[in-house]
């Protein structure tokens, strides 16, 4: 009966895929760190040749107008920092808040929340982008943030929604109820904590689906204007001299692969460390 | 004498199915009494209904007074106020009923510090600790330092299920209900849960309300016992005499089969 507590010890070997995960990560929040102190050139100096290939002065090459490539790879490694994380940030606030409230609602708000995600989600989220865009009628990289936000936040919902109900029906939430726990202390202390591990991986998801919409909406004309140098934006100028000078797109749809996959194995890897099941029983 | 709990003629049903019927017992200030009956007979949502917690398909009716208060028809913010104060329950499966990710001290502590805030007491993080160590120290846990770190999965079946019952002890319920709180554990565990719980009881002056389907277990905890079949109440009386030479033809059945099964038992041994 008087089996030893064993707390194993809290650190415990990484996965060397997550480690990846840290330093994918880490070179882009880096290269956006530096570029507020230092970058190459100036973003819009036009400081070499037209469309040069990588080479010892433009490292990534340069644009149609000469500009280089390199600066505005930089610059735009914290235009997707800040997009993702904004996005994020505002969709996990409003998919988290309507997500609990559906699973604590009574039948019929649930049901018309859970339909509303749906019909939602059914939208594509670049969609909804655009008419927050167009009503707020200018493009601005808070209104791109915003609307990647909004966009995003019914399948937070969703998914939140259903992670609550499956915590909900668990013998410690009734455990906690019988004990007179409010309903917002069981939400606080029970439910968020229970729903992160599943929630995190999600946005981390969203987060990669997030910095691509933006580019999407860069692409369009419809996310920051010049002289932001999003990704998005660099692959839509590189568009017509794709041929002639495929460094141009391939530079920043490589940049943007490596932080999408980055922050998804990143995520991966923080929810198996801080996920006490997985400590040596 | 005014009794602690009062259930009268309390009836349990969804839309189409009757699920306890007609059921009336009492409990005493300090008593503890005994629920037996076989696998869905009705004890667990007798024990719901007690709380208030009934899932939303089950509809009571009749009479439930805990505590001086009437528990059917309460609403949300009555029957709140008597959770912990009036009534705690420990349930069977002590590892679904803790936390998974929340370490074990914190998970006594939420309750102390409910119930010191409801006191008026000192709330200060030193003054729930050291009730914390109070309770794990009445509930005979080895090793706090470590336990109170540890989370659910990283201690045995026994120790979940006294961290379950120092978290229902953390509330000073004038009722205690156990639904089933052996039945998930090992023979010889079963014995010191048991042991622990009509001690603990006793001991701090709370009434017990049990409940299991073994009667060997329910005859050495309860002064009186409850017999259930299909929701329905066959006996009621003191443990010693429902036990020994029931009246019932039911209770008799299972009187005899326990019995059978100990004779079996020592004639192996
Ligand atoms: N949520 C529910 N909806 C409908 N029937 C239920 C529900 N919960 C329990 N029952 C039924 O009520 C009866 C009594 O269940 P219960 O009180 O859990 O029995 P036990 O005596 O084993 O604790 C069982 O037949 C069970 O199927
Ligand atoms: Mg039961």
């Amino acid at each position: 009966m008087s089996t030893p507590v064993t707390t194993a010890p809290r650190r415990r070997r990484t996965n060397p895929i997550h480690w990846l995960g840290f330093v994918l990560v880490g070179v882009i929040v880096l290269a956006g760190l530096v570029s507020f102190v230092w970058t190459p050139y100036a973003l819009s100096d036009m400081a070499g040749g037209r469309l040069e290939a990588p080479n010892w002065q433009h490292w990534a090459g340069t644009d149609r107008l000469g500009r280089d490539l390199f600066t505005q790879l930089m610059i735009g490694a914290r235009i997707a920092l800040v997009v993702g994380s904004g996005a994020v940030a505002i969709g996990a606030a409003i998919g988290i808040t309507t997500g609990v409230l559906a699973a604590f609602a009574t039948r019929f708000f649930d049901d018309a929340l859970a339909a509303l995600f749906d019909i939602l989600i059914a939208f594509p989220t670049l969609l909804i982008a655009m008419l927050v865009v167009a009503a707020r009628e200018e493009a601005s990289l808070g209104t791109a943030i915003l609307a990647l936000g909004i966009g995003l936040s019914p399948v937070v919902g969703r998914v939140t929604r259903i992670l609550t109900k499956r915590i909900l029906s668990q013998d410690y939430i009734t455990a906690a109820r019988v004990s007179g726990t409010s309903w917002p202390a069981i939400v606080f202390w029970h439910i968020l904590p229970n729903i992160a591990p599943f929630l995190g991986v999600n946005l981390a998801l969203q987060f990669g689906l997030a910095v691509m919409a933006e580019a999407s909406l860069s692409y369009l004309g419809l996310g920051a204007p010049p002289p932001n140098a999003s990704w998005g934006r660099m692959l839509q100028e590189a568009q017509s001299t794709v041929y002639t000078a495929p460094w141009g797109a391939v530079l920043p749809g490589l940049a943007l692969f490596t932080l999408v996959i980055g922050v998804n194995l990143l995520a991966d890897g923080l929810r198996d460390r801080f996920d006490p099941t997985q400590r040596g029983a | 004498m005014s009794d602690l709990l009062r259930v009268d003629g309390l009836c349990l049903a969804t839309a189409d199915k009757s699920l306890v019927e007609d059921l009336s017992f009492t409990i005493a200030p300090g008593e503890r009494f005994g629920v037996i009956g076989e696998s869905g007979s009705g004890k667990s949502l007798t024990a719901l209904a007690i709380t208030g917690l009934l899932p939303r398909a089950i509809r009571p009716s009749g009479q439930i007074s805990l505590a001086g208060q009437q528990v059917v028809g309460a609403s949300e913010r009555q029957l709140a106020a008597l959770r912990g104060p009036a009534v705690a329950t420990v349930f069977q499966e002590p590892l679904t009923a803790l936390d998974p990710l929340m370490p074990l001290g914190r998970q006594i502590a939420l309750p102390v510090q409910r119930r010191l805030k409801r006191e008026g007491a000192d709330t200060s993080r030193t003054a729930v600790a050291r009730d914390v160590r109070l309770l794990l120290d009445q509930v005979r846990l080895p090793d706090p330092d470590r336990l109170i770190h540890a989370f659910p999965h990283q201690v045995s079946g026994g120790q979940r299920q006294r961290v379950a019952i120092a978290m229902a002890l953390a509330c000073r319920p004038q009722l205690l209900i156990a639904d089933e709180p052996t039945t998930a554990l090992d023979v010889t565990t079963q014995a010191e849960i048991v042991k622990l719980i009509t001690a603990l009881v006793d001991e701090l002056g709370i009434a017990l309300l049990f409940i299991s389907h073994d009667l060997a277990v329910v005859g050495q905890v309860a002064e009186r016992v409850m017999v259930m079949r299909h929701g329905r109440a066959v006996e009621t009386g003191p443990a010693a005499k429902v036990l020994t030479a029931p009246d019932d033809a039911y209770t008799r059945k299972l009187v005899d089969a326990a019995r059978r099964f100990d004779t079996a038992l020592e004639g192996r041994a």
